[in-house]
């Protein structure tokens, strides 16, 4: 590919971190181009990005990129043209670079955030598979080194190769499981032992991908939006109508979120559950139209259990005795108080009282 | 064991009680302020305390800036129980939500009332609030057998050498699984008797410092072995491989399973053999659930018997070490040989000049600082200091 002069600029530094400090090779910069300096190999190449949109020989990545959102919105993952794992020439290894930079650049420029989040799992679940094929690696030393950095750089913990499995710190291992709802997932169905979680390589990846879509997700938010490019509206505007055709129109159901199920549990096994948990419940329910009287019996197991005090509380967040209704917290300040449970099934809701949503039936009113 | 739920046994206390208690927890906090444990970081913990005699719950969110400033305040308030935050908060003093929350030790409560003890039937007693008689009865018995109320009655124990034995027992355990599994040092353990009738455990284990609620629940679950799958120990519904089942020689909780389930490793041929025959059968039973009801027998016999809501609050306080508990007049005691202490003398810290004339009611023996005492029906004794206060505090006895 011809190379010009390139202005490529802040936009990029954005996207690629940690360079400095991991010391990609082409291969990981391929495998993993969310921890490459993209822009900087954009400048280094010569390119500017309005080639991008009138060149028909880098349409090819363009053309990627798109294939890589839409790869995403379908709910699969992009295939490379990485071969075992290997950018075989360089001409790959740019394919591969520039039509993650392009599909950022594009999803930007769709400014729908349904895109941002499938895209970041997408890429999430496509750097997951590489990883646990780079930890899984006995012939090649440098590569589940590698592997074992990237975890080190991006999520802080070292894992430590024990034969054909890792050992995980307790502490990081409870950090990142606390998001799976899945039995076998709670630290007593793993096997503990001085300290450590062992785990297999591919369980040792998937128990990062949540944070590994948060961390893609970040750094695409944290990108500033560049300027329409002159070629690209046309895509632009068909990921914007692909974007609007997966969000759904909503009716709420009577499902309840994680959260509110996880309370509720709490109770039920007649454990403590915290003020801002039963502030939580009380808020929700009052919001989802329920009356005092009806709510009242959740909170009947609680150890320290009153009805006359249950009753006052619920009457005063509904506002009856305050004449201030309050309503139920957001997802961020349940977060803050370990109160958010969060599943898929969320699906990036900023409120419990969001979730149960579901698109309406065709035709349907 | 902390903050939460305010008990008023002293309710049932008159004047006289409320001022021997007070006289002599103040001589305590004023002769020996050196046997209050002061935590690292002391201004950016939380500090509550309660009173005698008064029924307004506790009084918490203050800060302390030093460790004299909370020697002042013992002195000053004599207050009935003081207590202290595990966790360290940028502005201790300000509402829960808006302290800054910097991380917490890990806190463990080990109660004898909670691991079902045989015993307990001979030293759990019923006090009835209107006439203050004590008789050994049922736990919940509703009505008092002397003066046919029907208000209140109040269960109170007496824990005996057995109850504590099952409680170090427990204590011990759960040592192993932190050590062992869990990877913290033995000198990040901190064990106290909590002046009544269990111990409480403090880690302040680096890595686990910042760990959340759920984190903390799931640690509490793991010592307690709850959620445990049968596949974790070995079985599977389909095709299950007698290799992959728990062996006695394994590290962690498969090891301590191995053993607890099979007793020996003939057994456990055995055992698997039989389950792998049939693991499901069609009519319900089979060898997964005749796992299941391995497991779970197993889990009841070696799960540590932690206080699980202790563990995953982050935002309690707890009793102070080196402090008197209210329920007992006995020390929040640190143990440094878990086998070796006796709560019946090294918690024993009260003291006063002469003894104390007491109206005594128990039916049950108990002993103190190696004296036998009781049983008491209804009687004028003369008791020392700290078995006096152990009588009040209990309910078992009027100052006279």
């Amino acid at each position: 590919m011809a190379g010009r002069t390139s202005n490529a600029g802040a936009f990029y530094l954005c996207v690629g971190i940690k360079l400095h400090m991991l010391h990609l090779g082409k291969d990981e910069k391929a495998k993993y181009p969310f921890l490459a300096d993209a822009g900087k190999h954009l400048q280094e190449q010569g390119f500017e990005l309005s080639q991008f949109g009138t060149d028909p020989a880098l349409k090819v990545i363009v053309d990627k990129a798109f294939e890589r959102i839409m790869a995403a919105t379908s709910g699969s993952v992009y295939k490379s043209s990485l071969v075992d794992g290997k950018a075989s020439q360089d001409h790959i290894l740019d394919i591969e670079i520039f039509s993650f930079l392009i599909a950022i650049i594009l999803v930007k420029l769709a400014g729908r955030h349904t895109l941002v989040q499938r895209f970041a799992l997408s890429e999430s679940r496509r750097a997951e598979a590489y990883l646990a094929q780079d930890l899984s690696d006995t012939r090649d030393r440098s590569r589940s080194d590698m592997a074992r950095r990237v975890l080190f750089d991006i999520f802080g913990f070292e894992v430590v190769k024990q034969g054909y499995q890792y050992l995980i710190p307790v502490a990081d291992y409870l950090r990142h499981s606390a998001v799976f709802n899945e039995r076998e997932w709670k630290l007593v169905n793993r096997h503990v032992e001085n300290g450590s979680v062992v785990l297999k390589p591919d369980k040792t990846v998937r128990l990062i991908r949540h944070a590994l879509t948060i961390h893609i997700t970040s750094k695409i938010r944290d990108s500033p939006t560049p300027n329409m490019i002159e070629g690209f509206e046309e895509m632009v505007a068909k990921l914007t109508a692909e974007a609007d055709r997966l969000t759904p129109k909503y009716v709420v159901s009577g499902k309840n979120p994680p959260c509110i199920k996880h309370a509720i549990g709490v109770l039920e096994r007649g454990e403590n559950l915290p003020h801002s948990g039963r502030f939580m419940l009380g808020t929700f329910f009052l919001s989802r139209g329920q009356q005092v009287e009806e709510i009242a019996p959740l909170f009947k197991k609680a150890p320290d259990y009153k009805e006359s005090v249950t009753l006052y509380q619920l009457n005063h967040l509904a506002g009856k005795t305050s004449g201030n209704k309050y309503t139920c917290p957001s997802c961020d300040k349940l977060r803050l108080q370990d109160l958010c449970f969060a599943t898929p099934e969320c699906d990036g809701i900023i409120n419990p009282l969001q979730f149960g949503r579901r698109q309406k039936a065709p035709g349907g009113s | 064991m902390g903050g939460g739920k305010r008990r008023r046994e002293e309710a049932d206390l008159d004047e006289r009680e409320y001022q021997f208690l007070e006289s002599t927890f103040r001589r305590y906090y004023y002769d020996h302020a050196d046997q209050i444990q002061i935590p690292e970081a002391v201004s950016e913990r939380e500090f509550g305390y309660q009173k005698f005699g008064f029924d307004k719950g506790m009084i918490r969110h203050l800060q302390m800036r030093d460790p004299s400033e909370l020697r002042v305040l013992l002195l000053k308030e004599m207050p009935s129980d003081v207590y202290c935050s595990n966790s360290r908060y940028q502005a201790p003093a300000l509402p829960t939500a808006e302290k800054g929350w910097k991380g917490a030790e890990l806190i463990f409560d080990i109660d004898a009332k909670d691991l079902e003890l045989p015993c307990r039937e001979g030293h759990v007693l019923a006090v009835c609030a209107a006439c203050g008689s004590a008789s050994l009865a049922a736990e919940g018995a509703k009505s008092c057998g002397v003066c046919e109320d029907q208000t209140v009655m109040r269960n109170k124990s007496l824990p005996c050498v057995k109850c504590m034995d099952a409680s170090k027992k427990q204590v011990r355990g759960l040592i192993e699984v932190l050590c062992d599994d869990l990877g913290v040092l033995q000198e990040d353990i901190h064990i106290y008797f909590s002046g009544n009738e269990g111990f409480h455990l403090h880690v302040p284990h680096r890595p686990f410092y910042g760990l959340g609620v759920r984190e903390r629940s799931d640690l509490a679950d793991y010592i307690a072995l709850k959620g445990l799958m049968p596949e974790t120990m070995g079985m599977r519904k389909t095709q299950p491989d007698k290799k992959e089942f728990a062996n006695l020689g394994e590290k962690g909780w498969r090891g301590r399973f191995a053993k607890a389930a099979f007793g020996s490793a003939s057994r456990r041929a055995s055992t698997v053999s039989r389950l792998v025959r049939q693991p499901e059968s069609t009519a319900g039973g089979g060898g997964y659930s005749e796992f299941q009801g391995i497991v779970d027998e197993a889990v009841s016999k070696i799960g540590i018997r932690i206080d699980r809501g202790v563990t995953t609050d982050i935002h309690r306080v707890f009793r102070m070490p080196g402090s008197i508990n209210s329920k007992s007049g006995m020390q929040k005691a640190p143990c440094k040989d878990i086998q070796e202490f006796d709560p019946y003398v090294d918690a024993v810290v009260l003291s006063g000049e002469g003894s104390t004339a007491v109206v005594a009611d128990c039916p049950v023996r108990f002993k103190l600082n190696g004296t036998r005492f009781g049983p008491y029906k209804a009687e004028n004794v003369k008791l020392p200091t700290y078995a006096a206060a152990y009588m009040v505090c209990k309910g078992f006895g009027k100052i006279v």
